[in-house]
């Protein structure tokens, strides 16, 4: 699905290189959900803008669905950090805003639309706008409106950096209840370090210092519920993470 | 209901409050002879010119200086708009533009109003041409700058979408740089007021700028703060029109 083959990255705005990303290599199969970790500054949003083709890389290469190619954009699904709603459109039509961009049929994609707004719990809020939601329903919107670009491969940067501990449980409850569902490709961005074991299929841990990328397998059966998190395994992994980390 | 009501009061009561003083003070200090009438006249004499001249004053010249400001407003709407748009796609345009824009709005206008009128005679041309000068200029800058703001995290999610430059245009700019637009377009109109006064001034037959400018040579002080009266009552109702049909557009916004 997606291969990251010793990329690196520097920003020079300043006239003086400043590396941001060195020799990083990571690779994603179809349908996995994996994790990049790492603390603020080690890179992981650039790594998204070079993946989803804002950004091109220095050195290295990126080959998506098997392509090597320099024309990225349009080609994944992008969430970015802040939600991003656009403040004078409605729910519905924030989530339409991929297919009106690709010129997509509104009238085919209809029936898909309401089953995902149901499913996602906002069927009830479509003619809502954007203040008028909670932080947790303008992250599901932002969530449906990535989907909605159809695009197998999903960035999602932090989804659920800027929510409180509660809403983060109930949304990693719900994202866990439709993933087998989604049928989707997912690379996810936490600092969150339960969020990533508890999510994901394998975990890339980012240094910011060390400038290196290790590999974590998550060995826990799916499907997940948010139980998990007391489990002995699961302590287990956490704590071999945490020492990683350090 | 009862509470908008209150609120309307709260927010308009101490400037009718303000108002109805002020009226007061101005009729009994005319009345007691404290200021000549011929320098200020008494409200109640205003009233009485107004009535007495309604018919000239609404049938003839109302309706010139009216018709002079809808003119004016919607060509420098039209071509404030092209030139702000043009301005903001290519950087070449705009290195030409601005400096002319900024030398028209240098030129007094007093000044260059006879050369309108040598061009366009008395006719309602020269008075819709200094309309023009004076208005367009807030649109264009208005559309201009409104159009700067960027929203650079909304374009890169849209590209990330497979936008192009117009997609991003019509999605993301056009809507964010509406509020400065109306901006714009408020001052704009009531600058238009302005300038067909100024128009009428210098050269016209008819027009609520000529009429004042009569009644001035006349001495007669009622009449002519009667048609300043309406020219400012004109002013207002035409920014009220603009200001209900933003809150009409930007309804649903909040940022």
């Amino acid at each position: 699905m997606l291969t990251v083959n010793e990329l690196s990255y520097s920003f020079t705005d300043t006239g003086v290189g400043k590396s941001v990303l060195d020799n990083i290599s990571i690779h994603v199969q179809a349908g996995e959900f994996v994790s990049i970790i790492g603390e603020s500054g080690s890179g992981k949003s650039t790594l998204f803008g070079l993946i989803s083709g804002l950004l091109q890389p220095e050195q290295g290469e990126i080959i998506l669905n098997g392509k090597l190619t320099h024309q990225r954009l349009g080609k994944v699904g992008y969430m970015p950090q802040k939600d991003l709603l656009l403040p004078w459109r409605t729910v519905l039509d924030n989530i339409i805003l991929p297919i009106e961009i690709t010129k997509g049929s509104l009238e085919e994609k209809k029936e898909g639309i309401r089953k995902w707004l149901i499913r996602f719990g906002l069927s009830d809020y479509e003619k809502f706008y954007p203040h008028e939601l909670s932080g947790g329903m303008r992250q599901r919107t932002a969530f449906l409106r990535t989907l909605m670009t159809g695009k197998n491969l999903l960035l999602l940067d932090e989804p659920f950096g800027a929510l409180d501990s509660f809403t983060k449980r109930s949304m990693h409850e719900w994202l866990l209840g439709i993933w087998e569902d989604l049928n989707k490709t997912v690379l996810f961005i936490t600092h969150d370090l339960e969020e990533a074991i508890l999510l994901s299929d394998r975990i890339y841990v980012l240094k910011r210092f060390e400038k290196s990328c290790i590999e974590v397998k998550i060995p826990l059966s799916r499907p997940r519920c948010s139980e998990f998190i007391y489990t002995q395994e699961f302590l287990k992994i956490r704590k071999s993470l945490e020492r990683l980390l350090r | 209901m009862k509470d908008s009501c209150k609120t309307r009061i709260k927010s308009y009561g101490p400037f009718v409050l303000m108002t109805i003083l002020i009226g007061c003070i101005w009729e009994w200090s005319v009345n007691k002879e404290i200021i000549p009438s011929f320098i200020l006249p008494a409200p109640t004499s205003i009233l009485q010119a107004l009535i007495e001249h309604r018919e000239v004053l609404f049938e003839v010249h109302l309706l010139a200086t009216l018709k002079e400001v809808v003119i004016g407003f919607v060509l420098s709407v039209i071509v404030g708009i092209m030139l702000g748009i043009c301005m903001h796609f290519s950087k070449a345009l705009e290195k030409i533009i601005y400096p002319f824009l900024v030398i028209s709005q240098t030129i007094p206008l007093i000044a260059i109003s006879p050369i309108f009128i040598m061009w366009f005679g008395y006719s309602i041309w020269s008075k819709v041409a200094v309309t023009f000068l004076i208005a367009f200029f807030p649109i264009v800058i208005s559309t201009y700058d409104g159009l700067k703001l960027r929203g650079t995290d909304y374009s890169n999610l849209l590209l990330t979408m497979g936008a192009n430059r117009w997609d991003i245009f019509k999605k993301i700019q056009i809507p964010m740089g509406l509020p400065t637009f109306l901006s714009g377009l408020k001052m704009a109109i009531v600058y238009c007021v302005v300038g067909a006064t100024i128009g009428e001034w210098l050269g016209a037959s008819e027009g609520l700028g000529y009429f004042s400018r009569r009644m001035s040579g006349n001495m007669e002080a009622d009449a002519l703060f009667a048609a300043v009266f309406l020219l400012s009552l004109l002013g207002i109702i035409l920014f009220l029109i603009i200001s209900i049909i933003e809150r009409q557009i930007l309804k649903k916004r909040y940022y």
